[in-house]
């Protein structure tokens, strides 16, 4: 018999759809096929994942957020709630919005007390359903997920004939597993239509809103980044969440970068006993003329100091990619935040400044890798390019990438054997061109080309001193090069302009700051937005601060490090810049900034 | 400016090597070290090696981390690229910089802070990877820059210069080395000049990791009475069961060895190694008897020199990778990018 259809709102194409699943138990691909299937149905997704640091046993959680207007923040609220884990059924039937709709596995008897009338609560047996449908222990596991895939399409109306597609291509190889995949689908389907009224009026409505985009992790798209800028070395040593970046890096290359007759690679990846190996390996190779990089994350970045200080001072490229996680020490390594901006803007002891890129998106890790390469070595000097976890290893909507077939990489200010053989002398650490930049040489290529590298003082000629006016001249000629470097590195993105109040803000909060962006214009205020996508910071950025009254600093992270850089680094009134800091851990939504800046600017204090 | 620049007057006398380059071609900047470190010597026996195989200045990339004997990259081939890099972490850019190119020769200089304290971690891992290069550890037992600290490679009950002993257990880079299967194991003595160069070109002929772990005093603190690593101690306690002869690839065989006296073994570039067995038990290419003869011979606190053990058969770094042939640094980058065909079809697997 239907259950009693409980009264609620229309929410087609959105809604957020939250999965409560124990890890290891195979619940990540039924997730992703729910969240292809409305990709494909042409209704614009985000998925978000809440992963223990664990292999197996504990709860974790994935969301989709189907949203309509293409937003990519968290909504923050949940509607419907796939309630698999018995161990937070109380806490994930709490979370359902009023109006939603919990599905749960009604095999076994659920105590009275979790009951909630706001909402309606669907019962499936799906494991009794697994046990009657499949025989052996690991797949009835498997199964009850592609079961609940299937009740859920029923109830937010997925069309079966796209998830048998996406099943086909991900075991095009193992054709059963497309039956066996399929028929729990359809058992979970077919339970659904007979019990419930179907579709939920929260549901999927075909749109035309994904064409020419993918579903892509930062991760991925980074490493694809590092493959098309021509990247030969990679150095790394495992750490969450920067670990699939390497791992998709290899897997191009292996597609991509090994001659399929004879097996010879045109790239080498090192599995370092450390990051300072890591690191290590990167200037060692970069000093050598291979494009290099290494992920890494809070606490790699921690052990890279020291030569990241010497590729400062020796002034030899790298690329860095900091997948931000949750700090400070081993912090929450499965949880995203903002909070090595300080550690890598000054990494290393006496005076270093780096550069820095800041990714919001997939597209922009992918384009940002490739130019992280260039600045890397027009400046010679490190780059790190600033992810979080968010970014690096969530599934975003992103447009297809594009690339020029006419691009080719800028290796910067490094001599030909040409050019060495009309020298009359190589001088390493000369400014010839006014823009602090010295010229470079290979090792191998002539005598005359040698130079030695080193991070103890060395004169503009490359040679040890304890001079102090020969000192300071390089230091000093290092300050042009930043200044330099400000020029070189992504404009900052600027969303309106001539209000008195802004935000600013970075990486991947973008998605959060935009919706509210939107919902604060609709209330009637006048507010503008840069994003910041390059340190050093340049003339544009000193401009939009002047330009503001009041600027909201949106970032996450409890310590403001990106107002502080504001504050060091350019000339803003510290009394007009004000913090609204998300930093519990997980993505941001768009009601946090929302509620501080009206907070703030009703009681007009700093939030 | 405080960086001396050596004179360069070469007598026109001098031999010439194949290059046409005579020994003070491979010289480089004047060393700062004390009068008498056994580094210098060490510094000599590089230059004479480079000198004789006739390797073009270029060729070489120096590399060392930071010590006394870190500075010695900056005293000979001034015609080679060199890294110091930072305190203990050669390993790593060294790896870096084959990964690069893998047809330059690789020179690492380090000590025993440099590479048995600070950097035993990544000294491991490179001999791990058998990264192609020749790493000459300068042995002297004791922290010269910071004044006469004793070092990880201090023997039990050796002395400082104030007298005190040391209790701690010493790290022997040749024991290490064999442990961690290191292809190429030797050790020597920077007051014998006639074992060091060949060593070191037959390390530099070695297609892998080449340890050579130079006992080489330190004359200001760790040349007394009661120092195992003092040129008195050294010189008596030092015990040689094989010699090496580097033989050039046309270079006919002069020297007349007796049969069953001799191995010689073929190096990746056509040259060879003959070993000559001075003591006819000796078998270096037996791992585990090489480091059971070395500990043997410690125990009655003698220092085994030579070429303790050689593995040929292994591959290097670029072998186990499957790296293509050419350097990396030198491959065309439409090899390297895919284009733009490619990326809609790698991304047609992300809808």
């Amino acid at each position: 018999m239907p259950e009693r259809h409980k009264t609620a709102a229309a929410r087609v194409n959105d809604f957020t759809v939250k999965f409560a699943n124990v890890n290891g138990s195979g619940s990540a691909s039924a997730n992703a096929l729910v969240m292809k299937a409305i990709f494909r149905m042409g209704v614009p997704v985000v998925g978000k994942n809440f992963f223990p640091s664990n292999i197996q046993g504990l709860p974790t959680w994935y969301e989709i957020r189907v949203t309509r207007e293409a937003w990519r923040a968290r909504a923050g609220r949940v509607d419907v709630m796939v309630a698999m884990n018995a161990e937070t059924y109380a806490r994930d039937a709490k979370e359902v919005a009023p109006g939603g709709c919990l599905l749960y596995d009604s095999t076994w008897p659920r105590s009275s007390l979790l009951a909630r009338d706001d909402i309606r609560t669907c019962g499936v047996p799906f494991a009794q359903l697994c046990n009657e449908q499949f025989e052996g222990a690991r797949a009835r596991t498997l199964m009850k997920n592609i079961m609940y895939a299937g009740t859920l399409a029923a109830l937010i109306d997925l069309d079966l004939e796209v998830i048998r597609g996406l099943l086909a291509e991900t075991y095009a190889k193992k054709p059963a597993l497309v039956d066996s995949n399929m028929k729990a689908i359809e058992v979970g389907y077919r339970w659904a239509r007979e019990h419930f009224d179907c579709p939920l009026t929260t549901r999927i409505e075909r749109m035309d809103a994904t064409r020419g985009h993918v579903m892509i992790d930062g991760n991925t798209a980074a490493a694809l980044g590092c493959l098309y800028a021509g990247a030969t070395v990679g150095a790394w040593y495992p750490i969450t969440p920067s670990t699939s970046l390497m791992d998709a890096f290899r897997g191009f290359c292996a597609k991509h970068r090994t001659d399929p007759q004879t097996g010879r690679r045109d790239y080498v990846v090192v599995q370092a006993e450390d990051e300072l190996a890591a690191i290590g390996v990167v200037i060692g190779a970069m000093w050598n003329g291979a494009r290099a990089f290494t992920p890494t994350s809070g606490p790699g970045i921690s052990l890279m100091e020291e030569f990241i200080g010497l590729a400062y001072y020796a002034e030899v490229p790298a690329v860095i990619f900091d997948v931000q996680r949750v700090g400070p020490s081993t912090g929450m390594p499965t949880r995203t935040q903002q909070c090595d901006l300080l550690a890598c803007a000054y990494a290393s002891h006496g005076d270093t400044r780096h550069v820095m890129l800041f990714p919001d998106s997939p597209e922009e890790c992918f384009t940002m890798a490739v130019q992280a390469f260039d600045l890397a070595e027009r400046l010679q000097t490190p780059v790190f390019v600033l992810l979080d976890l968010d970014i690096g290893m969530n599934d975003w909507m992103a447009p297809e990438f594009r690339w020029d077939d006419a691009w080719r990489p800028d290796r910067g200010k490094m001599l030909t054997p040409e050019q060495i053989e009309g020298l009359a002398k190589f001088q390493r650490y000369q400014d010839p061109d006014g823009d602090g930049i010295p010229y470079r040489t290979l090792p191998g290529i002539s005598p005359k080309a040698s130079y030695f590298t080193r991070g103890s003082g060395h004169s503009k000629f490359g040679a040890y001193t304890e001079d102090s006016a020969e000192y300071q001249e390089v230091l000093d000629r290092l300050t042009r090069k930043f200044r330099t470097a400000a020029r070189l590195v992504p404009a900052p993105a600027v969303d309106g302009r001539g209000a008195a109040v802004a935000i600013v803000s970075l990486g991947s909060c973008d998605g959060a700051v935009r919706e509210a962006l939107a919902a604060l214009r609709r209330s009637g205020l006048a507010i503008d937005y840069l994003r910041l996508r390059g340190f050093p910071f340049g003339a544009e950025v000193e401009e939009f601060l002047a330009t503001h009254q009041t600027v909201f600093v949106v970032e996450q992270n409890r310590d403001a490090q990106l107002r502080s850089l504001l504050t060091i680094e350019t000339a803003a009134d510290k009394a007009k810049l004000r913090s609204i800091l998300h930093y519990n851990g997980l993505p941001m939504s768009a009601d946090c900034i929302v509620e501080g800046i009206n907070r703030a600017l009703d009681r007009g204090v700093a939030a | 400016m405080s960086f001396i620049a050596k004179p360069k007057v070469a007598n026109p006398g001098l031999p010439k090597n194949e290059l046409g380059l005579n020994r003070r071609d491979y010289e480089g900047g004047m060393s700062t070290l004390c009068a008498g470190c056994g580094h210098d010597s060490v510094t000599a026996a590089i230059v004479q090696a480079c000198f004789e195989l006739a390797l073009p200045p270029q060729s070489v990339v120096k590399l060392s981390g930071i010590g006394c004997s870190s500075k010695t990259t900056a005293y000979f081939v001034s015609g080679g690229h060199g890294f110091n890099s930072v305190h203990g972490r050669m390993p790593s850019v060294a790896t870096g910089a084959n990964a690069a190119n893998r047809h330059l020769r690789y020179i690492g200089v380090s000590g025993d802070g440099d590479s048995l304290s600070i950097g035993v971690g990544q000294l491991a891992h490179a001999i791990r990877r058998n990264v192609d290069m020749v790493y000459i550890l300068e042995n002297n037992g004791v922290y010269g820059l910071t004044k006469g600290q004793f070092s990880a490679s201090a023997d039990l009950g050796s002395k400082s210069k104030k007298g005190v002993a040391n209790e701690d257990q010493p790290i022997d880079p040749v024991l290490l080395s064999l442990a961690l299967g290191a292809t190429f194991v030797a050790r020597s003595f920077s007051g014998d000049k006639e074992q060091l160069v060949p060593l070191i070109k037959a390390g530099l002929a070695h297609k892998g990791f080449a340890m050579i772990d130079v006992l080489s005093p330190c004359v200001t603190f760790n040349d007394h009475e009661g120092s195992t690593k003092s040129y008195a101690y050294v010189r008596e306690h030092s015990e040689t069961p094989v010699a090496a002869d580097y033989i050039a690839p046309k270079q006919e065989i002069r020297v007349q060895y007796a049969p069953g006296e001799t191995i010689s073994v073929p190096m990746h570039d056509g040259s060879s190694v003959v070993l000559r067995k001075l003591n006819p038990d000796y078998d270096p290419t037996n791992r585990a008897r090489a480091a059971a003869y070395v500990q043997e011979r410690a125990l009655r606190n003698e220092y085994v020199t030579g070429l303790i053990y050689v593995d040929r058969r292994r591959g290097d770094f670029h072998d186990r990778q499957g790296t293509a042939a050419e350097a990396l640094n030198a491959v065309p980058f439409e090899r390297l990018c895919p284009g733009a065909g490619k990326l809609g079809k790698i991304l047609q697997s992300f809808r």
